[in-house]
């Protein structure tokens, strides 16, 4: 593919009801009202030369280029802030016009630098392209005149340079930051010849720019331009993929020269994202290249021998002899697998697949069990899907915005731009969350409410907003009656109408005043469109199941569900974490979410596979780890999960780890887990991965290839050999052939093919017979189960409990620089943001223990201590800490219990009991004090 | 997986159902079991509440019965078997 451009219309869709029929040059154009004539004039195919106009951001009318001619109109308007009129006669090049339009150049170009040529952006330069298209042929004004080219660069952000010589003040950038991302990090200073772009009034990394890149990409120029561009040169082609880190699934045109890439732009057309990005999809891409990347494969008989470089034929062999000499002296059931919410459908596919049919059982998991699990079980419980009912543009519609235990400005940045633009255009916001997220107050948007909970209280919140719907009359009746079941309905109506579930009493449980609670549930039970939005800070709770059915129940009652606007939908985590469910990654589901003891749908994988298989339950990962520390567990197969890192009580996962004769890791690097592996399966990263990813939208995006997989085999093809020599072959010739499987045995994805998505960019499943271009909104008309189900939650306090010595509550959470256990993000210059967890401690808490912001603190639970750095904050309540998960040696999770979702096994990450005390002196970073942790192998590879 | 940790699942279950009545509680507490417990760990809860000497709520205890409708459920205070010893796991 040569490098892909997309056509640039000026100004912004518009959509209405009625349309309205101009005349561009002669030629007729059809448009919704309120288009501009540059828009209509573009879709006619006449481009009317532009510069502070593009098709991303409200018209501005500030470069005066695009001026046109309109019969029976004083003067040469805009055509860009003009909006076409029934019947407008345009004219878009006349000798006035060329001759205003060449004025125009003349002005930019007599204080611009005349380097074209050694540019970083020749060729790909809209000034450049300007000056053609007006037959610029000399400036009259001479360059000896005051001028800007002195003006110093700002190169103080990693990703991109800021060239003010280069500058011809179009605002986009501003713009683009206003707009596009809502962080509003720059404005223009001064005013006239004076007028510069400054960030914040300081440099671009020191403002409050997130280097989303939306700037860079509105630039017409060179003046914000991508290091890498400079360094390298302009890109030649591009492959469009999709993002490997967040579950917004951001769309990407990859743009290289030969093999390298040279930059990330995201895709105007993309689904997810539509033209827009953060700083990790956009710029910390580095890591698919780094040093650290393992290529070959390895094997050692030992975890204390060095490891050995072997082929992947013997690599293959070895763990295949391993596995099945495992089996055959402690049973079928003794081995499992985990995949990866990082690796696309077709690579999870397998692997479950390998772990029904060759090692013939069902003990296979993914690490949804401790994020998203609780989701699957409560929407299935209450709708029938275990999956969100909207896409991200519902937001659009939303007229109330609840978002609870989410913190999306960091953890889903795009979806929160999108979100921002909404509230900033009049819909309310309601944040229950025990800390200040960004959110609750950012650039012209505000929280009606911000209901700052006590860790481990969102069941009590949620019946307490239920009780105000049910008794103050807020209930949607009608909706209830025609689409809910009645019997359900009542019992929960009951159960929440109690004096025990009102505000009232649940205030000293949850610490959230009654009267703002009541408030809130109003506003929510108002909408008219109310829209719930949550995360792992729902999920990840002894009650997190509990928690998702009474979000269920209150969208159901108030008539929240089944059309635009509305809503309840998870933030999924993960690129692919979405994916990974659907894809049956669960011990007791095959893909499609339907129980394996369910006989047709088993004979469906039974006729497919050509074996019996396995109808009951298989082993949950907590499960597996407790097994193996039993030692009925001896071996495992790890997809692209760093579960030492990552899954809680770090001692006991390492301790079950140790205790495996035989663990295969499939990764990128040698991370915390393969410390502890016999085998080692050099994976792909996105870049070099051919599949599909799911976001948390069900959206179906391609990933497509940039370059031959670095360690010789698709991640698929070595699952599929390791099954063959297992005794049980899988052979496709292409990734393709994967999903016309999983197609095939999966009602939902019946009509998913590579060739549909080639065509039509994406699918949101179920995409089949009856929805064949896909399903944005679900649960229209009718719930999938049919009737919606209410489900009564009463709120059973965790057992995790503060006492005298662990007063206070840990709880954490993302950044948005660095991504889950910091595997990609710490190897990229996206370090220079976020270089260390930090411990939030509130400013009382502080002072109580003689703490100072910087000074290293350890933070001890129960189970076990770890070293920090404080930082004082006042967005955590008092006796509420705060911390992050990033880097390895924070060892957050070394603190963090065994407590657990009560239906999913999902860890209660957000809830445990701690003690921080400060260091008595400064010791190194690390809970051993050398930098390594209690366990840590000498052969880690940790930090960056 | 230790009976404790068996215990704590199964009674942490019940608890979460309880609102809904015993007999209502214990036959969902079996179906759950049922559904998401793996072979192994649903009978080694079976042994628990045939030794009855562990702290198993009386829901989790209905429930068994519900799963092994011929479980014989032991003297409150007898020993557990050897290899479902709770202490030390």
């Amino acid at each position: 593919m040569t490098l892909l451009r997309e056509h640039d219309l000026g100004t912004p869709a518009r959509s209405s009801d009625t349309v309205v029929t101009i005349e561009v040059d002669g030629m007729p154009v059809t448009v919704p009202a309120g288009t501009s004539v540059m828009r209509a004039a573009a879709l006619a195919g006449i481009d009317v030369p532009k510069l502070c106009a593009t098709d991303s951001l409200e018209a501005f009318g500030s470069c005066r280029l695009c001026l046109v001619e309109i019969e029976g109109v004083r003067g040469t308007p805009a055509s860009c802030t003009t909006p076409a009129a029934e019947g407008m006669r345009v004219s878009t090049q006349t000798s006035r016009l060329e001759k205003l339009r060449r004025g125009v150049m003349e002005l930019y170009i007599s204080d611009h630098p005349l380097d074209c040529l050694t540019c970083a952006a020749n060729g790909d330069c809209e000034l450049q392209d300007m000056a053609g298209a007006v037959g610029l042929r000399d400036v009259r004004y001479g360059y000896a005149g005051d001028n800007h080219l002195d003006e110093p660069k700002d190169e103080t952000n990693p990703y991109f340079t800021f060239d003010p010589a280069k500058c011809i003040v179009c605002s986009r950038c501003v713009r683009a930051c206003e707009e596009t991302q809502g962080t509003f990090a720059l404005t223009i200073e001064g005013r006239g010849f004076g007028s510069k772009v400054s960030p914040s009034g300081t440099n671009f990394f020191d403002s409050e720019c997130v280097s989303c890149g939306a700037c860079v990409q509105a630039c017409p120029t060179a003046t914000l331009e991508e290091k890498s561009v400079i360094a390298l040169g302009v890109p030649r082609r591009s492959v469009l993929t999709t993002c490997a880190y967040c579950g917004v699934g951001c769309s990407f045109k990859v743009e290289l020269r030969g093999d390298e890439v040279v930059r990330m732009v995201p895709y105007k057309d993309g689904g997810a994202n539509e033209g827009h990005s953060c700083v990790k999809g956009r710029f910390a891409w580095g890591y698919a290249t780094h040093k650290d990347r393992v290529l070959s494969p390895m094997i050692r008989e030992s975890i204390d021998q060095e490891w050995r470089e072997v082929s992947w034929e013997e690599a293959i062999t070895y763990a295949a002899t391993r596995l099945k000499a495992i089996q055959e002296r402690y049973g079928v059931g003794a081995i499992g697998g985990i995949t990866s919410s990082r690796c696309t459908d077709e690579e999870v596919f397998v692997v479950q697949k390998m772990v029904r049919a060759a090692f013939g059982n069902n003990n296979v998991d993914t690490c949804a069990r401790v994020c998203h699990s609780p989701t699957g079980y409560g929407l299935k419980q209450t709708f029938g899907t275990s999956a969100g009912t909207q896409d991200f543009r519902s937001v659009d519609q939303a007229d109330v915005i609840v978002v609870i235990g989410a913190n999306p400005t960091d953890a889903h940045p795009v979806f929160a731009s999108r979100m921002k633009r909404r509230l900033r255009n009049g819909a309310k916001l309601v944040v229950i969350d025990p800390r200040r997220i960004d959110l609750v107050r950012t650039p012209h948007v505000e929280a009606s409410y911000h209901l700052q909970l006590q860790p481990g209280t969102n069941v009590a919140v949620m019946n307490a907003f239920a009780h105000v719907v049910v008794t103050e009359g807020l209930v949607d009746e009608a909706y209830v009656a025609e689409r809910c079941e009645d019997d359900s309905f009542a019992d929960w109506a009951a159960f929440v109408a109690r004096p025990e579930n009102s505000p009232e009493a649940l205030a000293p449980i949850t610490g959230v005043p009654a009267g703002e609670l009541r408030a809130a549930a109003r506003l929510y039970a108002a909408g008219p469109n109310s829209a719930i939005y949550y995360g792992l800070g729902v999920t990840e709770h002894s009650q997190g199941s509990t928690m998702v059915m009474s979000m269920a129940n209150l969208a159901m009652a108030t008539g929240n569900v089944g059309r635009e606007g509305v809503g309840v939908n998870p933030l999924r985590g993960q690129n692919n974490v979405q994916g990974s469910c659907d894809m049956g990654s669960f011990p007791h589901e095959f893909p499609g979410y339907r129980h394996v003891a369910d006989d047709a749908v088993r004979a469906i994988f039974e006729e497919a596979w050509g074996r019996t298989l396995d109808n009951e339950p298989g082993l949950r990962i907590p499960n597996m780890f407790d097994a193996a520390v039993e030692g009925t567990f001896r071996g495992m197969f790890v997809q692209g999960e760093d579960v030492a890192q990552s899954d809680p009580n770090t001692k006991h996962v390492k301790a079950a780890l140790a205790a495996l004769d035989l663990l295969i890791v499939q990764d990128l690097f040698l991370n915390e887990t393969a410390a502890f592996a016999h085998v080692f399966f050099p994976g792909t990263s996105f870049l070099e991965k051919d599949g599909t990813f799911i976001n948390a939208e069900r959206r179906i995006n391609r990933v497509r290839p940039v370059m031959r997989p670095r360690n010789g085999k698709q991640e698929w093809q070595v699952v599929c050999e390791l099954s063959a020599a297992l005794g049980h072959p899988m052979h496709y010739d292409s990734t393709s052939q994967i999903m016309d499987e999983i197609a095939a045995t999966t009602p939902t994805f019946s009509g998913v093919s590579f060739d549909l998505l080639d065509k039509v960019g994406s699918v949101q499943w179920p995409c089949n017979e009856k929805a064949p271009l896909g399903t944005p909104i679900m649960h229209i008309g009718s719930f999938v189960r049919g009737k919606g189900h209410f489900v009564a939650t009463p709120f059973v306090p965790t057992e995790e409990r503060t006492n005298r010595r662990f007063p206070l509550i840990l709880t954490t959470g993302r950044i948005l620089s660095q991504y889950n256990v910091g595997a990609q993000t710490r190897r990229t210059e996206n370090v220079r943001w976020h270089g260390e967890d930090l411990l939030e401690i509130h400013p009382f808490d502080a002072e109580e223990r003689g703490i100072a912001d910087g000074n290293w603190v350890t933070v001890a639970s129960r189970v076990g201590e770890t070293s920090l750095r404080a930082r004082i904050s006042d967005r955590m309540p008092q006796g509420v800490v705060y911390t992050t998960f990033h880097f390895p040696e924070s060892g957050a999770n070394v603190v963090t219990t065994e407590h657990s979702d009560w239906a999913t096994n999902c860890p209660e990450y957000k809830v445990t009991a701690v003690e921080v005390r400060a260091h008595a002196r400064e010791p190194l970073a690390g809970a051993n004090g050398d930098g390594t942790h209690e366990d840590t192998p000498t052969d880690v590879l940790v930090g960056h | 997986m230790s009976s404790a940790d068996l215990v704590r699942m199964a009674n942490q279950i019940a608890a979460n159902l309880r609102h809904l009545g015993d007999e209502e509680a214990a036959k969902l507490t079996a179906g759950h079991i049922r559904s998401f417990w793996a072979p192994p760990m649903r009978a080694d809860l079976l042994r628990v509440a045939a030794s009855g000497g562990a702290p198993l709520d009386t829901i989790v205890m209905a429930a068994c019965r519900i799963l092994d409708p011929s479980l014989g459920i032991a003297e409150p205070g007898t020993p557990l078997p050897a290899d479902l010893d709770a202490a030390g796991r």
